[in-house]
């Protein structure tokens, strides 16, 4: 039996190597670049590796780190602004008695299902009008817009999936409805929204395209830097750059498990 | 917490304000912007302009987006249905554990990644080299339209191939086991009882897909610099170079309409299940 065992492994390991090289192999290419100080053709692999680039884009007053800084407060503000209004809309949406509740789930639907590039172009045309191109500002507001369908769908089912009778227990030991909500159900549902949090600072960090066209020249974040320095072939300060949006990526999707309970899951689009 | 009618729309309008003034205007600005010109007056200018410069791009991109969204059907089916009828726990796992890695990684990132990967000179063409499947001298450049449905495969599959193995999950495993009990192979299984019952999911999955592809800006410009190229591109270009808004939004107009059809799909299915619920 041993025998026909390790046979019927065979195409299994050719398989599942297979795939591990269709997913790991544009990574590996873009880790090599990373630590390439010289790598010219036909050469299989770089003549010299080193840290050099990494001294490049680290340098305290590169345009990289300056990068990277506008990045991260774009992300915060964006993270800010979004549960602001997700938020209590997440709580009428579960909780409240909503007057024609599937017509608003449908209007929170709509920017996933229209391209949104076409969109991003007449909101900068407007924004120009409004002296919101090229600011901070501008590009929070471009990227609320991007996190918010998901935003305002996770915290509607983090509030649903909050047990109604543990309301209701402090509601009939006296406290208000307000206290009810700050001290029960907010922190039953504070995983749910700490999720959507991230969430959207991920999905503001390494927002494109919408940045292009309202952020650009003059606010660069990180994705725009990257794109520039990958458009002008320097390989090394780009693949340095993508690494650094990579790691809160890779971060998440290894710890999302312990945000995103089943519970919460399942009441997604209800 | 039972709210009144009057608070919870209040609770709700800042949210509905964003998606108001930051969406639909900006929408509707550009419906209108596709169909006048310059001085305001009804016009088809746009579209013809739009399509006699870049027929080829439109047809380029609904190749492109529709290739790419059958391979995605068919690698999420795949891994999916193994993840459901595998038969080997160990096996299951590692391919579980492979697959979700690009679910995270950003479009810029993997677009980057297949700019180096996929060269002439890149990591994919030197291992076949180096493992003696191919010598240097046929090695190609994979850096147009194979590049552009390589990277959206990649991105993609594993987002719709998460909904579909957790709607092959949650499955009633009684009809699997019934049809395994009376010999019917795994493929078969797959094709006549599992992939029916989950294609709901499938559907709103490679839809979603459908419309985030159609909006990438910096997969086709950074993995396929030539012509002919996707109608992302020419938007932008007609922007960034001529400031003309109205063929950019003729064009926008086009992409809205193939999107349109799936989209229409897509909301009927969630308001169909929302009834349900």
């Amino acid at each position: 039996m041993t025998g026909t065992f390790n046979l019927g492994w065979l195409p299994r390991a050719i398989i599942l190597g297979l795939v591990a090289f269709v997913i790991f192999g544009p990574l590996a290419n873009l880790a090599i670049w990373a630590f390439a100080e010289a790598w010219f053709f036909p050469n299989k692999l770089p003549s010299q590796w080193g840290f050099r680039f990494w001294e490049v884009v680290f340098r305290p007053t590169g345009r990289a780190m300056e990068a990277l800084n506008v990045s991260i407060w774009i992300a915060l503000l964006t993270v800010a602004v979004s549960l602001i209004v997700s938020v209590p809309a997440g709580l009428a949406l579960a909780r409240g008695r909503l007057p024609w509740r599937a017509l608003i789930m449908l209007a929170f639907l709509l920017p996933q299902a229209f391209p949104s590039l076409p969109v991003y172009i007449n909101v900068a045309r407007i924004f120009y009008e409004f002296g919101l191109n090229g600011t901070v500002a501008g590009v929070v507001l471009v990227h609320t817009l991007h996190g918010l369908v998901f935003a305002v769908w996770i915290t509607t089912a983090a509030f649903a999936s909050v047990d109604k009778e543990l309301e209701q227990a402090a509601r009939n030991l006296g406290a208000s409805g307000l206290r009810t909500f700050l001290t029960v159900t907010l922190p039953l549902a504070a995983p749910g929204i700490v999720a959507s949090a991230i969430f959207v600072f991920l999905e503001s960090l390494d927002e494109f395209t919408g940045s292009y066209f309202v952020g650009a020249p003059e606010i660069q974040t990180l994705p725009l830097t990257m794109f520039l320095a990958s458009m002008g072939g320097n390989y090394q300060i780009s693949s340095i750059t993508a690494l650094i949006l990579l790691v809160p990526s890779i971060g998440f999707m290894l710890i999302v498990e312990r945000f995103l309970k089943a519970d919460v899951m399942a009441k997604i689009g209800n | 917490m039972n709210q009144s009618r009057s608070l919870s729309l209040l609770l709700v309008a800042p949210a509905l304000v964003v998606v108001l003034a930051l969406f639909v205007y900006p929408l509707a600005y550009s419906l209108i912007s596709a169909f006048t010109d310059k001085a305001g007056a009804f016009t088809f200018d746009n579209f013809n302009k739009a399509f006699e410069l870049y027929l080829t791009d439109t047809i380029f991109t609904v190749v492109i987006i529709g290739v790419s969204t059958a391979l995605i059907a068919l690698v999420s089916i795949a891994i999916g249905g193994y993840l459901t009828l595998g038969e080997n726990p160990t096996a299951v796992a590692i391919l579980a554990w492979l697959y979700r890695w690009p679910l995270f990684v950003p479009f810029i990132v993997a677009a980057q990644c297949m700019r180096t990967f996929l060269a002439k000179n890149g990591l994919m063409n030197n291992t076949f080299v180096s493992l003696g499947l191919m010598d240097v001298a046929s090695t190609q450049s994979f850096l147009d339209w194979r590049g552009i449905i390589v990277t959206f495969v990649w991105k993609q599959a594993p987002f719709v191939t998460l909904m579909v193995a957790g709607a092959m999950a949650s499955l009633d495993r009684s009809t699997i086991d019934a049809a395994r009990n009376l010999g019917a192979s795994r493929l078969r299984i797959l094709v006549e009882i599992v992939v029916p019952q989950v294609q709901p999911t499938l559907m709103v999955g490679l839809i979603l897909s459908f419309v985030t592809m159609m909006s990438v800006l910096s997969v086709p410009i950074m993995v396929s610099g030539g012509s002919p190229t996707m109608m992302t591109v020419d938007m932008a270009y007609r922007i960034n170079a001529h400031g003309d808004y109205g063929v950019a939004n003729a064009l926008g107009f086009v992409s809205y309409l193939l999107t349109g059809a799936a989209a229409y799909i897509y909301l009927r299915q969630s308001v169909r299940d929302r009834s349900r619920a």
